[in-house]
């Protein structure tokens, strides 16, 4: 395999994607608004906290939101950090879909495939576009949420609440895998169908993990330490290890040249 | 350079193509001619590995279209342009073939070498930074080929090279498929136009998920038996119908005073119809031979027109 063609492969996909603003903002705004926002949210009405904790005892969630207000705001940090490996897995199916799919519709697949690149060197190649871009937008986001945070929470809780070891592990581990397996989905979804549409609704329905890992941890029925991050780690290494041996015998070439619709 | 053993290829129940052989020499250009859905397209994707065969033998330059790492080889030495040009209309005409030399693994001299060259040769230089997808049809198929040849393949599969272009794109294209023949390239073109296939080609081979027929373009307009005498008289009357009609003629046509009859050995029966004729006190004005075309053939094979 060779792995500079798949970045060749990545860095032409780059390329497009400045033509392609439309695709590309969407992707930068919604986690920046996230991450200016929340931050402002918590700051302006931390004296709302308690009552929003009471609201959800009423509806029935035995949300840890209680006592002093200093630990209601880390409980709702740390809640916060988790909507990270949820934009992990939101933000390149965007551009995971269009990956293959937008070969497909442009219809350069086929000189594409026609050229001496591999399979594997293809799949590589656009869970990189993907992934890169994706990823540097989290990251960014996360840093102005864990400044901002710390801002608008300092005097309440009396010390600096980022970084910590729960984020570091949702950043450095869970958000390149959650990631990765994304993108993996969305490229296997848009090598099988044709358009868009099918694309992001199936790819909405690989989300429903994540929010029902995150209710879970909102009930407390798993809450978000250090041990149950490395064990979702594990778990996902797992799975994207899992995927991408099978993805190849998922994405056959004859099969994405053929279909059509 | 391309031998082709009784190739099949089927999409469940349907075969697309049905036992397809052939042989094409080196530096020689096959016109695959053929109907819309008459497995063309399918058969130029299996040649150039972008899909697999259900069942036959393909080989280009000695490599199997069926192995994995002679796939790899195959695609290194052939140049495609499909149906669709499939430029990426967000990059420059430049990046578009740049893009496409990387992954041909040419070495960055050679990139540039051969991008300026083509892009010269096909008039494109100067719009070498817009957009490609700003282009004519025209000025697209002619980036879509010099993308096929940038680095520099031994084979081209063409497909429909000049389908939806203009009467000059399409010769500007025509012209230049002339100049590859004269490099030697060896060229498989898939194509609906018989003048084009006529013009260009050394061996044509009629397709209709099977093949029909398969020779050089004389071959194929000698290999229909049936050949047409005209004969423009001054006057068409009853008498010479009648003494036409004593010779057991295969068919005979009339259009304003001119007698259009299929013969098969012309030099045995003409002089024995100007006879008949003369004889009922017909008055030959001229006479001409019309040879099969092409076209006759092409149509006796895929809609059975005899």
């Amino acid at each position: 395999m060779k792995l500079w063609k798949s970045w060749v492969i990545a860095t032409k996909d780059f390329s497009t994607f400045r033509e392609k603003k439309n695709t590309i903002y969407p992707l930068i705004v919604l986690p920046l608004l996230f991450s200016i926002g929340l931050p402002i949210l918590i700051g302006r009405i931390g004296n709302v906290i308690e009552g929003i904790g009471n609201l959800i005892k009423v509806i029935g969630l035995p949300i840890l939101i209680t006592g002093s207000s200093s630990n209601d705001i880390t409980v709702l940090l740390n809640s916060f950090s988790f909507f990270y490996i949820m934009f992990a897995f939101i933000l390149p199916s965007t551009l995971a879909s269009y990956s293959i799919l937008g070969e497909k519709i442009e219809k350069s697949l086929e000189p594409l495939l026609a050229t001496p690149i591999t399979d594997t060197e293809l799949l590589l190649g656009k869970i990189i576009t993907s992934f890169l871009p994706c990823v540097a937008i989290i990251y960014f986001s996360a840093v102005i949420f864990m400044v901002l945070s710390d801002a608008v929470t300092y005097n309440t809780i009396g010390y600096l609440f980022f970084p910590n070891w729960n984020m570091a592990i949702i950043l450095l581990l869970a958000v390149p895998l959650v990631s990765i397996l994304s993108i993996q989905l969305n490229v296997i979804i848009s090598s099988r169908v044709s358009d868009v549409r099918t694309t992001t609704q199936l790819g909405l329905l690989l989300f429903l993990p994540f929010i029902g890992l995150y209710i879970f941890l909102e009930t407390s029925i798993i809450s978000l330490n250090i041990i149950n991050l490395l064990g979702i780690f594990v778990i996902l290494f797992v799975v994207v290890a899992v995927i991408f041996s099978i993805s190849k015998a998922i994405i056959q070439r004859d099969k994405i040249i053929t279909k059509r619709g | 350079m391309i031998d082709v053993e009784n190739l099949t290829r089927k999409f469940g129940d349907i075969t697309a193509v049905d036992k397809l052989t052939f042989h094409i020499g080196e530096g020689e250009v096959f016109g695959f001619l053929g109907p819309n859905g008459a497995g063309k397209t399918t058969t130029m994707r299996m040649l150039s590995c972008l899909i697999s065969k259900t069942s036959g033998k393909a080989r280009i330059a000695g490599y199997d279209v069926s192995d994995e790492t002679d796939s790899l080889k195959i695609r290194k030495i052939i140049g495609l342009l499909p149906e669709n040009n499939g430029l990426y209309d967000d990059l420059t005409a430049y990046k578009n073939l740049d893009f496409y030399g990387k992954l041909y693994e040419c070495s960055k001299t050679q990139r540039k070498e051969n991008i300026e060259y083509f892009l010269k040769l096909l008039g494109l230089w100067d719009k070498r930074d817009v957009l490609a997808g700003t282009f004519s049809k025209g000025m697209k198929q002619k980036l879509a080929i010099a993308r096929s040849l940038i680095h520099e393949p031994e084979i081209l599969f063409l497909d429909e090279p000049t389908a939806n272009l203009d009467p000059e794109s399409s010769k500007t294209v025509r012209d230049f498929i002339i100049d590859l023949k004269k490099e030697k390239k060896t060229i498989f073109l898939n194509t609906h136009n018989l003048d084009e296939a006529q013009r260009i080609c050394d061996k044509i081979g009629i397709f209709n998920t099977k093949l029909m027929v398969i020779g050089s373009p004389e071959e194929l307009e000698d290999s229909i038996l049936e050949k047409k005498t005209a004969i423009q008289l001054k006057e068409v009357n009853d008498k010479i119908l009648k003494a036409l009609g004593n010779l057991s003629l295969r068919n005979l046509t009339i259009d304003n005073n001119k007698l259009i009859i299929d013969v098969v050995n012309p030099e045995n029966e003409n002089p024995i119809i100007v006879d008949a004729i003369v004889s009922a006190g017909g008055k030959v004005q001229y006479m001409t031979q019309i040879n099969s075309t092409l076209e006759d053939v092409y149509l006796k094979f895929v809609r059975g027109k005899k």
